[in-house]
């Protein structure tokens, strides 16, 4: 294409169809409370790690939910479990469980997708 | 010389049982790490090998910890232990009568009678000697059967589910003495060599024929081989695991975080008693099938799932309650640690955190750490604060605006290489600050400073340890009221650290302390723990409900607790005043 010195954004258009909904629905199958999430927020409100860094539960559910795990790995490394948005949430959701859900399907998922390239 | 081929089966399942057993317990301590064997090498000519074997014996042969449990259960486990092992020592002691020699071979003192119808100088004692220990074993067995038709009697509400391989098992062990029993008896009544039993059972077995003798002696003799050869696949490894076991523990060995050879020891070293099954809390939710004895069972046959294996409060009341002293616990979260490894976090973003500089000029005397769950309850926080202040210690607030987590909930989920990583944060800003006292006013983080911060010579104190000491030092005084306080006994303060008695001595300052029906070690768990990753917060409430109906008996004025996490779960579920111990010495100071 000829280059007229500018450049245009990518659409951002979600295609529910199309989304990845794997670690989504690793977390729900194992911990259906979090079916229950309205992403309020108190949980982020309260967070030890969103104390000490820019970590926030509420955008990384709603990112997961999405199926963008581009900066999922990094971001759930710096929740410390502690368990403070467990007594938070209004909707009795085990924050805690949903976390480790999370890190152990992405683990599942980055071992995969490491299979596949190595074959 | 083989006198009979009925010793067959028995002389063939001893020698199985004996090879595996050699091969099992050689592995197992080969495996055992330098530092531990060396321990093992050290201790073996000590004092600590009398104390092991004296342990042994009260445990593994008389049951005193089943006794203390309930009469009746401590019987039944040492008329069958305790029993057997005389009827074993007992019949040598019967040969050694009659032969003047303890060498013979191993089957003649198991099946003496049926070689043996001579009389011989003390035969008579010794007939009614072996008479009276079989009855002993046998009432056993009768209260064994017994428990399985009515567990209630023996002080259980629910029994261990068995699989069909230790049915099987059991099912043999059953037979072994009525056999015997049947088999003396036939014996008695051809050749009258019986005791006051034998000879009596034997009025009924007038009719027997030699034949039917020696097929009662192959049943005996078959249901020993049978026994044996199940021994080391079923629970009943755990009889000679557990001595192993008892002597490793006092050698001085502990469980590690990592599961190894000496928490596979442990594992079998169960004896399904099913001990812990009725001490679960877990049941009130109708969770029937994660309590420890299952866990263990999985642990030794590798199918453990997660949701079992996260789906527990770690309260701690089974290992407690564990007749064999197993670190039930430990043993869970190494199973967690082995799960979860592959997804530790390094937690990078504490090397670029800005740490807040030592503003005071000479070191604090004391380092408080109030912890995530204390600054959920901002009313212990400030509370502890305002003693701190009012006995004007020299003090330091470590993190008081920003603050990592303790490592604890982390170590609980099994995220070990993580909860290392806070650890160390910590630990250097600890050291760093100069300070001789680490407060805390959360005994979940109270639980991992003491366990695994190795901070040398800091003393670590839990706020109501610590104000107690204010109190006697006269740097704070209380006054006292009239009002009753039920002292609710955090797990990881109480079973965890062991911490029961100072918490009550501090609220006793302040007005009557009444006692309930399960506190210090059998305290009940507020449902709050995070030790559970995967229990309902619909469970965790029906839990609580139950916990509080034990707790508010008495109707107190004020349930007071020392854990922010417990306070946090009791206030949403009662009417009268939940008070952590800081809030209740804030109002009664003058």
């Amino acid at each position: 294409m000829r280059n007229f010195g500018f450049s245009t954004t990518k659409s951002r258009t979600i295609d529910y169809e199309k989304i990845d909904n794997r670690l989504i629905r690793y977390v729900l199958e194992n911990e259906p409370t979090f079916n229950a999430c309205l992403s309020c927020g108190s949980c982020t409100a309260i967070c030890s790690a969103g104390n000490l860094t820019s970590f926030n539960i509420r955008r990384l559910s709603l990112q997961i939910r999405l199926g963008e795990l581009e900066h999922a790995h990094e971001e759930l490394d710096k929740c410390m479990l502690c368990g403070k948005c467990l007594l938070e949430c209004p909707r009795g959701i085990n924050t805690r469980n949903v976390i480790m859900l999370m890190k152990k399907g992405l683990y599942l998922i980055e071992s995969e997708s490491k299979e596949k390239n190595d074959r | 010389m083989i006198d009979n081929l009925f010793i067959l089966p028995f002389t063939l399942g001893m020698i199985t049982l004996f090879v595996i057993l050699f091969i099992k317990y050689g592995l197992w301590i080969s495996r055992l790490s330098k530092i531990d064997k060396l321990r093992i090498v050290q201790s073996l000519f000590s004092r600590r090998t009398l104390a092991a074997i004296s342990e042994s014996f009260m445990e593994g042969l008389i049951h005193r910890k089943m006794f203390r449990r309930h009469g009746l259960l401590g019987y039944m486990h040492m008329s069958l232990a305790f029993g057997w092992f005389l009827l074993i020592v007992f019949g040598h002691i019967e040969v050694f009568v009659q032969t003047g020699s303890f060498s013979t071979y191993p089957w003649i003192p198991i099946f003496f009678n049926y070689f043996n119808h001579d009389s011989f100088p003390g035969e008579r004692i010794m007939a009614n000697v072996m008479d009276f220990l079989l009855l002993f074993v046998l009432s056993g067995v009768l209260l064994a059967y017994f428990k399985r038709i009515n567990s209630k009697v023996f002080g259980i509400k629910k029994t261990t589910k068995l699989k069909p391989g230790d049915r099987f098992a059991m099912a043999s062990l059953w037979c072994i003495f009525p056999l015997r029993l049947f088999a003396e008896s036939a014996t008695a009544a051809l050749y009258g060599n019986g005791g006051f039993l034998t000879n009596t059972v034997a009025l009924c077995f007038q009719w027997v024929t030699p034949e039917v003798e020696t097929g009662l002696w192959w049943a005996y003799s078959i249901s020993l081989g049978i026994f044996f050869v199940c021994m080391p696949f079923s629970r009943y490894m755990h009889i000679l695991t557990e001595i192993l076991f008892i002597f490793l523990r006092h050698y001085g060995i502990k469980l590690k975080k990592q599961f190894n050879s000496y928490s596979r020891i442990q594992v079998y070293s169960c004896s399904r008693c099913g001990v812990c099954i009725d001490v679960c809390q877990m049941h009130i939710a109708n969770i029937s099938n994660n309590q420890s004895v299952y866990i263990l069972k999985n642990m030794r046959d590798h199918d453990l799932t997660a949701r079992k294996l996260y789906n527990c409060m770690l309260c701690g009341r089974c290992e407690s309650a564990c007749p064999v002293g197993i670190n039930l616990n430990d043993l869970r979260i190494s199973q967690r640690i082995k799960a979860s490894k592959e997804y530790n976090s390094d937690y990078a973003f504490l090397q670029t955190l800005p740490c807040e500089p030592v503003v005071e000029d000479k070191k604090p005397e004391v380092i408080y750490f109030a912890g995530c769950m204390t600054h959920m309850t901002p009313g212990i926080k400030k509370s502890v604060v305002q003693v701190l202040e009012k006995a004007g210690v020299n003090y330091q607030f470590m993190d008081k605006e920003k603050g990592a987590c303790c490592g604890r909930p982390l170590m609980l989920a099994g995220q070990y290489q993580a909860a290392q990583k806070l650890i160390e944060f910590n630990r250097e800003k600890i050291i760093e600050s100069g300070a001789t006292t680490l407060l805390v006013s959360c005994p979940i983080c109270y639980k991992v400073f003491r366990d695994d911060y190795e901070l040398g010579q800091i003393t670590i104190k839990h706020h109501s340890e610590y104000f107690l000491e204010l109190v006697e030092q006269g740097k704070i005084s209380l006054k006292k009221s009239d009002k009753s306080i039920v002292y609710h006994d955090p797990c990881e303060l109480g079973r965890g650290c062991g911490v029961y008695i100072p918490p009550r001595t501090l609220l006793s300052k302040t007005g009557t302390v009444l006692s309930t029906e399960q506190e210090k070690v059998t305290s009940l768990c507020c449902s709050g723990s995070l030790g559970d990753l995967s229990l309902s917060m619909a469970d965790r409430n029906i839990i609580k409900a139950e916990t509080l109906k034990v707790l508010l008996k008495q109707n107190p004025d004020v349930l007071a607790t020392a854990c922010p996490l417990c306070k946090k779960t009791f206030v949403k579920g009662v009417d009268i005043q939940v008070k952590d111990i800081a809030e209740i010495i804030v109002d009664a100071m003058e």
